[in-house]
Parts: structure tokens; sequence; C-alpha cells
């Protein structure tokens, strides 16, 4: 049968797959040797706290969006969830920066870059619902302020900062699983275009003249 | 080959690098951290306002802005889109309304979801369906009338023994209907007449938040804790926290000039940040923009390592 001689499309995504990620690319056991330096350590940290926030956001998802404020544990919990969104925070923000100054979309790495900053952002609406679903004074005086901007642009018409069901839907659910795909697909991208290498000074160097007047041109 | 958008791959030499144990040892020490900080300085939880603890705090600004509500000169009841259609409400960016595009998706009739709804709801007290029948059934310009003058006396009102005390005059239904809804907020009613909704679960604060809003006190509960726009606003929490420091940027604006004065603010300080923020995201397609790190040469104390051995292979021995 002809069929049965075709490439099925498992096996076609398989090997699609294995040619973009081989396991040596995907868990490498060497990185160049110009990988040595701290802010290498933000992109790993920024990782880790989100695995913080998850695992304590998770606790307190079980116990529901009440529980914290009448639990002296869940207030621990919460307490450990604040923080380490605080440390997330602070992490990305430094990793941000410092693949900026490394000029990190160099070779094809746009989309990695890109991906990284709509992580980004998206992290702050996470936040921001996360503020917005405490149920204290910190959630209404929050509501009340943001609803004029959100409001002045027509954002508000459809993402509704008073409507606690609606942010908190947003917090435990949407956001965090929309931040958890761009962050794999981030990773996936980092392992496959490796590492962004160091400007060749020599070389940028004796091309800083022409392509300061070029850069505008569309490539030929 | 483009400096700023090209760069040919590494085929220089290769370092052991142990991702799974930088991760691992990464995860304890973040972990370690945050019980740290949790343990050391908690997280803040200050109990919200409601309109009953803002009746008994405040019961004459509580009724004032239930007048403004019935009166329709409240911030909700002129607000605009998504609330209502009040005429020429509504930012603008030059002259483009955004939020009219979608309209009112979120209607308030402030006189009747604050004032006449909830009272309608309260059939049991003294007079005040007599009252109730007697306001719907006057003319408009009798309406402004008590309201107006009721407005005056209310600035000269008092609260003592549990009632509002209000010089006398003629303020028709007026003043029985503010005086039930001072009672009915001081009793708590208030708050689950206005979250009332069609089903039996309800999870939809925008009602009790805009009413609030509109009055002074949760204005002034957020100054004591330092949270006015022109303190930083909402970037801030409640204590000593950091807060969400990384909206700095978008609450910067705020606090200078022109938006402070500024009746657009809002719009035009959104349509920055929206800017901006596709600049961030589109930085490796912007010409100039994708040059600045090669240009201020961050990059040679990140790669200083890097640098120094190359440095070294490139000078004569």
């Amino acid at each position: 049968m002809s069929s049965s001689n075709k490439q099925m499309w498992t096996e076609k995504v398989r090997k699609a797959m294995v040619s973009a990620l081989p396991p040596d690319k995907l868990m490498p056991d060497s990185q160049p040797a110009y990988v040595a330096s701290w802010i290498y350590v933000f992109g790993v940290a920024t990782l880790s706290a989100l695995c913080v926030v998850i695992g304590t956001g998770i606790i307190l998802a079980i116990g529901g969006p009440s529980w914290w404020h009448t639990s002296s544990f869940g207030h621990f919990v919460n307490s450990l969830h604040l923080w380490s969104v605080e440390l997330f925070m602070l992490c990305m923000v430094i990793h941000l920066w410092g693949k900026f100054f490394m000029a990190a979309w160099r070779g094809n790495r746009q989309l990695t870059w890109i991906t990284g900053v709509v992580s980004f952002l998206l992290s702050i609406g996470a936040a921001f619902t996360g503020y917005l679903s405490q149920q204290n004074f910190d959630s209404q005086w929050i509501a009340t302020q943001a609803k004029d901007g959100l409001n002045a642009v027509g954002v508000g018409a459809y993402f509704n900062v008073m409507n606690f069901g609606q942010m908190i839907v947003w917090h435990v659910m949407l956001l965090p699983l929309v931040v958890g795909l761009l962050v794999v697909v981030h990773l996936l991208m980092v392992r496959h275009r490796g590492v962004v290498p160091p400007f060749d000074d020599s070389l940028s160097n004796n091309r800083n003249a022409e392509s300061s007047a070029k850069d505008a041109e569309p490539a030929k | 080959m483009k400096p700023d958008r090209d760069v040919a791959e590494w085929t220089g030499p290769k370092i052991r690098y142990d991702l799974v144990k930088e991760f691992t040892i990464a995860l304890v020490v973040m972990a370690v951290l945050t019980a740290l900080l949790a343990i050391v300085f908690s997280s803040p939880d200050d109990r919200p306002v409601t309109i009953k603890s803002w009746s008994l705090a405040q019961p004459v600004d509580l009724a004032q802005t239930a007048l403004a509500e019935l009166n329709g000169t409240s911030a909700s009841a002129t607000y605009g889109p998504p609330y209502n259609n009040t005429p020429g409400a509504g930012q603008k960016i030059g002259p483009i309304s955004l939020a009219r595009i979608p309209g009112v998706t979120h209607p308030i009739n402030s006189a009747q979801d604050y004032v006449l709804g909830p009272l309608s709801s309260d059939p049991d007290v003294p007079g005040l369906p007599g009252a109730l029948v007697a306001f719907r059934g006057a003319s408009q310009g009798q309406k402004s009338t008590w309201e107006s003058a009721y407005s005056k006396a209310l600035n000269k009102a008092t609260f003592t023994n549990g009632k509002l005390d209000v010089p006398p005059g003629n303020y028709g239904p007026v003043a029985p209907m503010i005086s039930a809804l001072v009672s009915m907020a001081r009793s708590g009613a208030l708050d689950g007449a206005l979250l009332r909704s069609s089903q039996f679960y309800g999870t939809d604060y925008t009602k009790p938040l805009l009413f609030m809003a509109d009055g002074s006190y949760l204005a002034s509960v957020g100054g004591k804790y330092h949270l006015q726009g022109t303190q930083w606003g909402m970037m801030n929490e409640t204590g000593n926290y950091p807060g969400q420091a990384w909206l700095w940027l978008y609450t910067m604006w705020y606090q200078i000039s022109p938006f402070t004065t500024s009746g657009n603010a809002d719009a035009l300080i959104w349509s920055i940040m929206m800017v901006l923020t596709l600049g961030l995201i589109l930085v490796p397609f912007i010409p100039g923009l994708r040059s600045i790190p090669r240009v201020t040469k961050v990059y040679r104390v990140i790669w200083r390592k890097h640098y120094a051995k190359v440095e070294k292979q490139l000078s004569p021995q």
C-alpha cells in the first residue's frame, strides 16, 4: 500500500523535533567558553523563582482565595508567594537588561528575545491580577485606581479589574498558563540557538562607520 | 553581516557546564531566600473597607455621596463608558475616544443602583415606601430643588445619636431616603444590596467599589497608606513593602506635567506605554535602537573574561 510508505504525521513531527533539538542540544553538558559571567545566573534564577511562585501559588489555590486571611500558615504561604514574585520580577528585569546589553537577539534569536519580553509583560499582568485577587484593602485600592487607565483605552470594557471572579481566573489560570507555555518556548529556543556569542570587536570596530549609515537599509 | 543583527556561530573552545546542577542549586537558594524574606517581613493584609465601615467612620460623607448618586453628579454618574453614556465623557487621544468604541458594557444607573434600588429592597422602614413614591412621582424640577437644598444642608450636617442631623429645611422625601440609606449602610445591609446579582453566587464588586470610590473615605484611607496617585499610587502597597515596583515607568508619568493636569492623562499615558512596550518587543528590528548595546559597550563588562583572553591571544609576545 502506498499509504504505508508515506511518512506519518507523528513521524514527521518527531523527526522535526529531534532535528531541531537533539538530546545533546536540549541537555548539553558544555557551553561556549564565553558563558562565564554572573549575568547568566539571572536566567536560571528567574526560572527557579518562577518554580517557587508556582509552587506557593498552588498551595494558596488549594486553600481557596479566602483561606490565607484566616490561617496563620496560609498567611505564611501568602508571604512566600509575595516574596517569590518580588524575586522573580527582580531576577527577570536583571536578566532582561543583561540580554539587552548583550544584544541577545543576534544570529536569528529575535523570537527568543520577543518571547522573553512578552513573558515579562504577561508576568506583570499575572502579578497585577494577583494584587487584585487578595480581597483586602490593597485589592480595593489598586482596582479603583487602575480602572481609569484601562477604561480610558477601552480595555476596561472587557477586563474589569473590579470583578473579583474575572481577576482570580486570569490570575490562577489564564496568565500562568500562557506565561508557563511562553517560558517553555523561550527555553527551547535558547537551547536550539545556543547562548548568543560576544560581539566580535575587531569586526564591529571595522564596521562601526558603515553600519551606522547602512543599518536602516533593508538587507540585500 | 550587520553587527547588531548577525553573529557568526561560535567555533571556539567550550567549557563543562552542568545545567541541572546549576538549576537545582538556584532553586534551593531561591526557596531559602524566599522563606527568609517571608519570615522576616511577612506580607501585608489590611482589612478591606466596607460600606458599613465607611458609614460608621464618616456617615456624612456617605450621605453626601449617596445624594451625588441620586442627583447624578457623582464621578460614577458622569463617568461615561463603560458605565454610562454621559455625553462628552471618555478620555481622548487626539480626536479619538477609544473608550467609546466598546461602549457601555457595565451599565451603572447611579440613582437607581445606589439609592432607589437598595431602598426599595428595604420596605419595612416606616415612611420609606411613601417617600419613594413621592420622589418617583415628583417632577424633575421639584427633585432638583429638594436635592439642592439637602446638598447645602449636608455641608452643615452632623451625626448624633445614630441619626443624621441637618438644619431644618424643605428637603421633601430626599431627607428620609438618604437617612434610611445611611441606616441601611450602618447595619451592613447596603453591602449586600449592592452585591446582589441575578444569580445566587456573585463575584462582581464593580458597583460597591465605584460607590466607595465616589466618596472621600476610601481616598482618605489610601492617603493614610501613601497610596494616592501623587504618591506613586498603585505601584505601592500598604506598609513598607516593595509593591509592584516594576510599574515605576507607568506610574512616573502621573507625577509629571502635563499629565498631572490633563483630563486625558490616562489615555495619553497608556498610549505612550503601548508605544514604548512595542519598541521593547521589536528592539531587534529597529535600527538605531538595536545598536545601543554595541555603542554603549556594556557588553565589554559582561564578557570581560572573554575579551581579556582574546586580547591576550592577540597581543604580541
